[in-house]
């Protein structure tokens, strides 16, 4: 063999996406995933995807618009030429999908249809039905089959990753995977891999994440030595509907059709929804936020449903904590025809029709933000240089993360829709630089030292003998998972607070230990799920520590990290003079603020197993930080006296606004 | 396949902490066909479950590996079954439920008590060799979408503009074809689909065994759900482009010819995709196809 090879682990959107490319590229690909991929997570997305079109375009959007709402909405926390270039690709990717044959709605002349998502004005979101993932995910399927026909990719389903193996410089050559039928263990010589594994959402138990989102893969990189970014933000969605196996998600995009969030102003009434008179509800976002009403950013909307059911005590129910979410008002056809998919599956899991009772609903952890901390290359124009090898790649030469297992786009918050997107353009666009790479290492992978796999493979033979070998433990995992879920879920979700962080770290730590005296209810060497979720639990910890400690020494509230004792209430003063002075020293705050945490947070594992965090400065030459004020009290007050400041300090040429100056030519709308 | 179990719906403290309580010891009986490894005998395992609001099949599964003890407290191993998304929508998890091939996800088990208050049966799919326990070997279903060539002959993923125009109704024509899940349940419940499980020769090599396989594979019957994928395809302006490739898929050896209109595909379908309607119109499309071939000699 003298030709490179690329290993991709993970077959959703992210690696399918790469591996089309790759293949079309003329590389040969190996694809490793742990379910066949078809069945991966990204089938679960519901709501659409995010491009700029012709129609809003003429409504004043524009790239540059996209890119400031996702700059906006994540709170200033990203990179912002990886945005940039994402969201220049918008477009064509919208467009390439729609080649591909993903049947997106359509409009009465045949042009595709846009829905609107929350954080944004415009309705830019393209979507196939109520199952937008599930097509998009189908369609790069189908292409990646196509090339498996052709002999360019050979798929490996039922396998596991293990292990990234690196040479003596450190730099990746393959890994090690594990047959999940057969237990096998296989090395693969790789001239650069990338993981695009998805999520973690079951460090926290339940979530509306698949089955197969453990984060083992991204913890097993970041032990291997690959740095971790922006852990603690992890978004917690507004509406799911909870469930005993699973919180299933209720799409935004219920919201989007013009669902109505509400509970009844007294406690617990104990009516019917249907016989509350409209002056007994409380639309309390429309009634908070005038000008986004439900569609406010999911940070914000998460916040204030948690909010109104636990401070303000007026959940649904008493027991459990709900609001309603009500479609009742729009017609059935258009409820059917738009969103017929999500209403099905609260219909089939909860037994009661959402066309004519309200949903209820509470948030649920959805989305990891953070994520393994990869490169970027910049160009001229503030964007990305394509075919850059350093596009998309983790501190570990020839080791890639593309996904939602990269930290990369979306901040402190992610906007809906646009995460699709960013699985999507981070495959597409890393391929030309992982091609790059794959040719330009001295060696091929494949010509490597055989020692080199044969010390890895044997590494994860004895880790996987000795514990099948632990027959006599005192510890069930699956016991073990479920302490650590709701102990994640209580205090790293909607609320921080430093006491019950600090304790939640050290409880962490114990769970770890009892981990290691589990007792395995399945010693056989074939198909053994047992082991394989025991292998995934302990690779849950690492993570969990690095979201706890990044939680804990971040001491400011940003995005979807809320510390309620840092939080920077609205403006109290009735009178102008007063009011005029706090919205100075709200202001200087903000700015004392932005110095010193718009940073992101990077964790390396260090050798006693606990995260190593510093925190690194944020690229913001392509748009001033600027507050985040959806819905505060005297927020437009507080925003003239930010632009003052801004305008001043342009003036004077430098200032606090750091970079203001210098991007004003780059920072217009792009024609 | 890696899967969280939760031993028991105790008291939850999470943001979502509407987790059911156990309503009372009430026990579900399940009866499990258990099977070690291809070639293996299988054999019946009883477990008992406690009751708990708004189960699931799954939930169960869940439960009987936390717990790995038969009914009569024997240790056993977990039993092994596939899932992912538990929303009916990555095709994992399909098992016979009662005697019925649907997704194990959607079968609640309040539900299934109103029918059989007795006791909970579940055996793997029947029409694919078995891995373990209820995990089946389901490659030949995806091998089939190769057969019919189910993916758009585009040039390449670059820039080119938007695909072609499409009506509103030929979308809500091509949209539940599209929602298909590979699930395998139209396969099961077909009378002209039938098991083919091979056993590597001692002396093959993995590649030859492959190969015979596929060849088997594609000698047996292609399944709705392929006949429905290339009509799918076929309606599309692009997916046109290859329409005879994928008619003569479908009427070679294994082809539509073999379906004998049973309709049994459609009545299990779990996404309710017009299977039959997709068969009527390949056959039709077939025989134009046939008679234009024998004038094309
Ligand atoms: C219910 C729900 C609805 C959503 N709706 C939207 C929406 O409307 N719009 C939007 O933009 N975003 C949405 N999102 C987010 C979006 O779906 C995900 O972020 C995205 O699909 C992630 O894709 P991915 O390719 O990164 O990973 P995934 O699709 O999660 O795929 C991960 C892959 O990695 C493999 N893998 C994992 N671990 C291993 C391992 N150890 N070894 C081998 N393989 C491994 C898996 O088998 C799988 O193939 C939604 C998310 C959820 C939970
Ligand atoms: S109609 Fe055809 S494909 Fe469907 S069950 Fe009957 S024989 Fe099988
Ligand atoms: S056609 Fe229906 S039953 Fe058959 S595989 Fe597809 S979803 Fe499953
Ligand atoms: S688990 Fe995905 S269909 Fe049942």
């Amino acid at each position: 063999m003298s030709e490179p090879r690329v290993l991709v682990i993970g077959g959703g959107l992210a690696g399918l996406a790469a591996t089309m490319r790759l293949a079309e590229l003329g590389i040969g690909v190996d694809l490793v995933s742990l379910v066949p991929v078809k069945r991966s997570h990204s089938v679960c997305a519901q709501g659409g995807i995010n491009s700029v079109n012709a129609m809003t375009r003429q409504q004043g959007d524009s790239e540059w618009k996209h890119f400031d709402d996702t700059v906006y909405g994540g709170d200033f926390l990203q990179h912002q030429p990886p945005v940039k270039e994402m969201t220049e690709w918008a477009p064509k990717i919208v467009d390439l999908l729609d080649r591909l044959g993903v049947p997106f709605n359509r409009t009465p002349e045949g042009h595709r249809d846009q829905r609107r998502f929350g954080g944004t004005l415009y309705k830019r979101t393209a979507f196939a039905g109520a199952t937008t993932g599930q097509q998009l995910l189908y369609a790069l399927d189908e292409q990646v089959r196509r090339w498996e026909v052709e002999g360019k990719v050979k798929k490996w389903e039922f396998w596991d990753f293990l292990e990234p193996v690196l040479d003596s410089s450190g730099r990746c050559r393959g890994a090690v995977c594990q047959d999940m039928v057969t237990m096998a263990f296989r090395t693969f010589a790789a001239d650069a891999t990338i993981i695009a594994t998805g999520g973690c959402g079951l460090v926290y138990g339940r979530s509306t994440m698949s089955m197969v989102c453990t984060g083992s893969a991204a913890s097993r990189a970041y032990q291997a030595g690959a740095r971790y970014g922006n852990g603690e933000f992890i978004q917690v969605h507004p509406t799911a509907i909870p469930g005993a196996d699973k919180l299933r998600l209720m799409s935004e995009s219920a919201r989007g059709e013009g669902g109505r969030v509400w509970v009844p102003r007294t406690p617990h009434d104990a009516r019917d929804p249907r016989d509350i008179a409209e002056v007994d509800r409380y639309y309390f976002l429309e009634d908070r936020y005038p000008k986004y009403g439900n569609l406010v950013p999911r940070d914000i909307a998460t916040r204030e449903i948690f909010d109104i059911c636990t401070t303000d005590g007026l959940s649904v129910e008493k027991d459990r904590l709900c609001v309603y979410l009500d479609l009742t008002h729009i017609p059935r056809e258009t409820l059917d025809r738009k969103l017929g998919g999500i209403l099905e599956i609260y219909e089939k899991f909860q037994g009661v029709d959402p066309r004519a009772v309200p949903m209820k609903i509470f948030p649920a952890v959805h989305y990891s933000m953070g994520g393994l901390w990869v490169d970027y290359q910049k160009n001229a124009a503030g964007g990305l240089e394509e075919g850059s090898p350093r596009n998309q790649q983790t501190n570990i030469p020839a080791l890639y993360a593309i996904g939602e297992c990269d930290y990369q786009y979306h901040g402190a918050n992610r906007l809906g829709a646009n995460s699709l997107l960013s699985c999507i353009f981070s495959g597409l666009f890393c391929a030309s630089g992982v091609v790059a790479s794959a040719h330009g290492s001295r060696k091929l992978a494949a010509e490597e030292s055989t020692n080199l796999f044969a010390a890895a493979m044997r590494r994860q033979e004895s880790r996987h003998e000795s514990l099948l070998a632990r027959r006599v433990g005192t510890e069930n995992p699956y016991q073990l998972h479920l302490e650590l879920g709701n102990l994640m879920t209580r205090v790293a979700t909607v609320v921080r607070r430093n006491e019950q962080l600090t304790a939640a770290y050290a409880e962490v730590c114990t769970l770890e230990d009892r981990w290691k005296r589990c007792a395995l209810s399945d010693s056989g060497n074939w198909t053994n799920q047992n082991v394989v979720f025991t292998k995934a639990l302990g690779d849950m910890f690492p993570i969990a520590k690095l979201i706890l400690k990044g939680a804990l020494e971040r001491e400011e509230c940003r995005g979807a990290h809320y510390k309620p004792a840092l939080a920077m209430p609205g403006i109290a003063a009735t009178d102008l003079a007063g009011q005029y002075h706090e919205a100075q020293e709200w202001c200087d705050r903000f700015e004392q603020n932005t110095k010193r945490w718009l940073k992101s947070t990077i964790a390396s594992h260090g050798a006693d197993g606990d995260p190593q965090i510093v925190f690194e400065d944020v690229d913001t030459s392509l748009l001033p930080p600027r507050p985040r004020l959806y819905g505060l009290i005297g927020g437009e007050l507080i925003e003239e006296v930010w632009k003052e400041r801004q305008k001043k300090a342009a003036l004077n040429g430098s200032g606090s606004a750091a970079g203001t100056a210098q991007t004003a030519a780059v920072a217009g709308p792009s024609a | 396949m890696i899967r969280a179990v939760e031993p028991s719906a105790g008291p939850n403290s999470s943001a979502a902490s509407a987790s059911a309580q156990p309503v009372a010891q009430r026990l579900i009986r399940v009866r499990v066909l258990r099977q070690d490894a291809p070639g293996q005998e299988s054999y019946w395992e009883r477990h008992a479950v406690p009751y708990e609001l708004n189960m699931n099949v799954i939930s169960i599964l869940q439960r009987i590996a936390a717990n790995a003890k038969s009914q009569d407290g024997r240790p056993v191993a977990p039993v092994a079954w596939d899932c992912n998304c538990l929303e009916e929508v990555c095709g994992s998890c399909t098992m016979l439920v009662n005697g019925r091939t649907r997704m194990a996800c959607t079968a609640l088990v309040d539900k299934l008590m109103e029918d059989n208050p007795e006791e909970i049966e579940l055996r793997p799919m029947s029409k694919f060799p078995v891995v373990r326990d209820l995990v089946v070997d389901r490659r030949r279903l995806f091998r089939s979408l190769e057969r019919v060539e189910a993916w758009m002959p585009i040039d390449g993923s670059y820039d080119q503009g938007a695909g072609p125009r499409i009506s509103p109704e030929s979308q809500e024509d091509a949209y539940p074809l599209s929602t298909c899940i590979s699930c395998g349940c139209c396969l099961e419940a077909c009378p002209q689909f039938t098991k083919i499980e091979l056993v590597r020769h001692e002396d093959e090599t993995v590649a030859d065994f492959e190969k015979r396989r596929r060849s088997a594979f594609d000698r047996g019957f292609i399944g709705a759900h392929a006949i429905s994928q290339a009509m799918l395809f076929n309606s599309h302006p692009t997916g046109q482009l290859i329409a005879d490739q994928r008619l003569q898929a479908i009427t070679a050896q294994g082809g539509i010819q073999m379906c004998g209109n049973a309709q049994n595909c459609v009545a299990v379908c779990p996404k309710s995709i017009p299977l039959t309607r997709s068969i009527a119109r390949a056959g039709r499309a077939a025989t134009v196809w046939a008679i234009k071939k024998l004038f094309d000699r």
